[in-house]
């Protein structure tokens, strides 16, 4: 395996885009990732993406990406694991590039989420759940989340004003970010007041549906350093995965996937969570971030809220997260959501990002999640 | 083929759970799937059955409050009408046991 590099990044505000359909998002997504890398074509194209087949009634992307973005009849797959399916299409570029069978490959992540409203987006997003025996009983996924966080604060003692801090924090990060969704601020006290989506899950903890589409160019290490300055290597790339369904954990409040695809990757990076420098985390659900927390090192369990509540996890803490807002300000497109996490992390590292700058940023992780943790895909990057 | 689906059947063995067991935790869901809109709100339960595993379903008949370590049995109950005039889905749901009553 050699060495792999990105070299290019591109995204495009995540929002309400009903005037663009899938095949714009992502071109668009793709000509500024061109841009960056100064480059015009690729070997393969791998486009992470949910969600097409029901929210958009459109598959194959890969061959319909390719096409409109004038890729003209290269390789082009789409890659799908639920909200982990933007970490899986860069994966699967990291091994195409990594084992030499491909010299550059285009990742690009796009979801189209707000097409569809009510009863039909949940029934839509509801696809990658169990649909033998969750779907069937009304479950969504943010009823699961909720359920989960009960159990959560019932077991370690911790109430729901405790979790603010992770709101907090993605949305003073995603005010200063030009392509967040919501640039608001969530003041102190008022998360646990929010009105309830399921309780205890209420707007101000779950993360909003997006439209939204980023990309990014991989290549070759030895190829990366004659195109750009600056490339970012890929120092890890793994994936893990546990049951689809919560009920058939056995124990519910440990992200294992998380656990082992973030023990793979240090294994391979050779790093301890004390050499990260920065975290891009599955926010989707505050008591998500807490479990990741826990799972990957970074806290004793049942106290991953405390890393909120000290500000830890601040630009300025020891451990920043979700630095441009994460799922939560900047927004959930679903499956581009993982690339969305690469290109911010990139910035970073480039040390372009600006208000959101993690002081001397040299080593970034990034951490995708399908399902509640069913699928965990994470990344780590240097420059 | 056929020796395969032998081996796969092998590994699975039919068990049935009293249906009886508690709730391990629960939520009520506001924003619901198609088939689901005329029942909103419902809550939905991971219950703790007796014999040790975790089951998704609706918590049914519920009037007052709710508490993660309630006793709660299996019932059947319509889930959904696929449509006006589409199949009638019929699935578990449980509800909370309650105290007898004394029969006068």
């Amino acid at each position: 395996m050699r060495d792999v590099a990105i070299v290019g990044i591109g995204q495009i505000p995540v929002g309400e885009h009903w005037d663009s359909s899938l095949r714009m998002l992502a071109a668009e997504a793709i000509a500024t990732a061109f841009t960056d890398a100064g480059i015009k074509q690729a070997d393969a194209l791998y486009v992470g993406n949910a969600y097409g087949g029901t929210l958009s009634s459109q598959t194959q992307l890969g061959a319909l990406v390719a096409d409109y973005a004038g890729l003209k009849s290269i390789e082009a797959l789409t890659i799908e694991a639920a909200e982990a399916s933007g970490a899986a299409a860069l994966r699967t570029g990291y091994l195409a590039v990594a084992s030499g069978a491909v010299e550059t490959a285009l990742v690009v992540g796009v979801e189209k989420c707000t097409d569809m409203v009510g009863s039909a987006r949940v029934q839509a997003r509801g696809s990658s759940l169990d649909a033998d025996y969750e779907a069937p009983h009304g479950a969504t996924l943010t009823a699961l989340a909720a359920m989960l966080m009960r159990r959560y604060m019932h077991e370690f003692g911790v109430t729901l004003d405790a979790f603010e801090g992770f709101s907090i924090n993605a949305h003073a990060n995603g005010a200063r970010n030009e392509y967040a969704m919501f640039r608001n601020i969530i003041k102190p006290g008022r998360f646990a007041k929010a009105p309830m989506v399921a309780d205890p899950v209420s707007l101000f903890d779950t993360a909003p549906d997006a439209d939204g589409a980023a990309a990014v160019i991989l290549t070759s290490a030895e190829r990366a350093a004659d195109l750009v300055p600056h490339p970012i290597r890929i120092a890890a790339s793994a994936a893990a995965s546990d049951t689809l369904t919560l009920h058939d954990r056995s124990d519910l409040l440990y992200l294992s996937a998380a656990n082992r695809s973030a023990s793979k990757a240090y294994s391979q990076a050779r790093v301890e969570p004390h050499d990260i420098h920065l975290f891009e985390l599955h926010d989707g659900f505050t008591v998500l971030s807490a479990l990741t927390l826990e799972a990957t090192g970074f806290a004793a369990r049942g106290e991953g809220c405390k890393l909120a509540q000290s500000g830890a996890i601040s630009v300025t803490g020891s451990l920043p997260i979700s630095t441009f807002g994460g799922l939560k300000s900047r927004g959930n497109p679903a499956g581009a959501t993982g690339v969305y996490q690469a290109v911010e992390a990139v910035l970073q590292l480039r040390g372009l990002a600006g208000a959101n700058q993690v002081t001397n940023a040299r080593t970034a992780m990034l951490q995708n999640l399908g399902g509640l943790g069913s699928t965990a895909i994470t990344h780590i990057l240097q420059v | 083929m056929a020796e395969g689906r032998k081996q796969v059947e092998v590994q699975r063995e039919q068990f049935t759970f009293a249906g009886t067991g508690e709730i391990y935790s629960f939520t009520t869901v506001q924003e619901t799937p198609e088939g689901f809109d005329d029942q909103a709100p419902y809550m939905l339960a991971l219950v703790k059955l007796d014999e040790g595993p975790l089951i998704t379903a609706q918590l049914t008949d519920v009037d007052g409050e709710v508490a993660i370590g309630d006793r709660v049995e299996m019932v059947t109950r319509k889930l959904t009408t696929e449509g006006g005039r589409g199949m009638i889905v019929y699935g578990y749901k449980f509800r909370k046991v309650l105290p007898r009553a004394n029969a006068g």
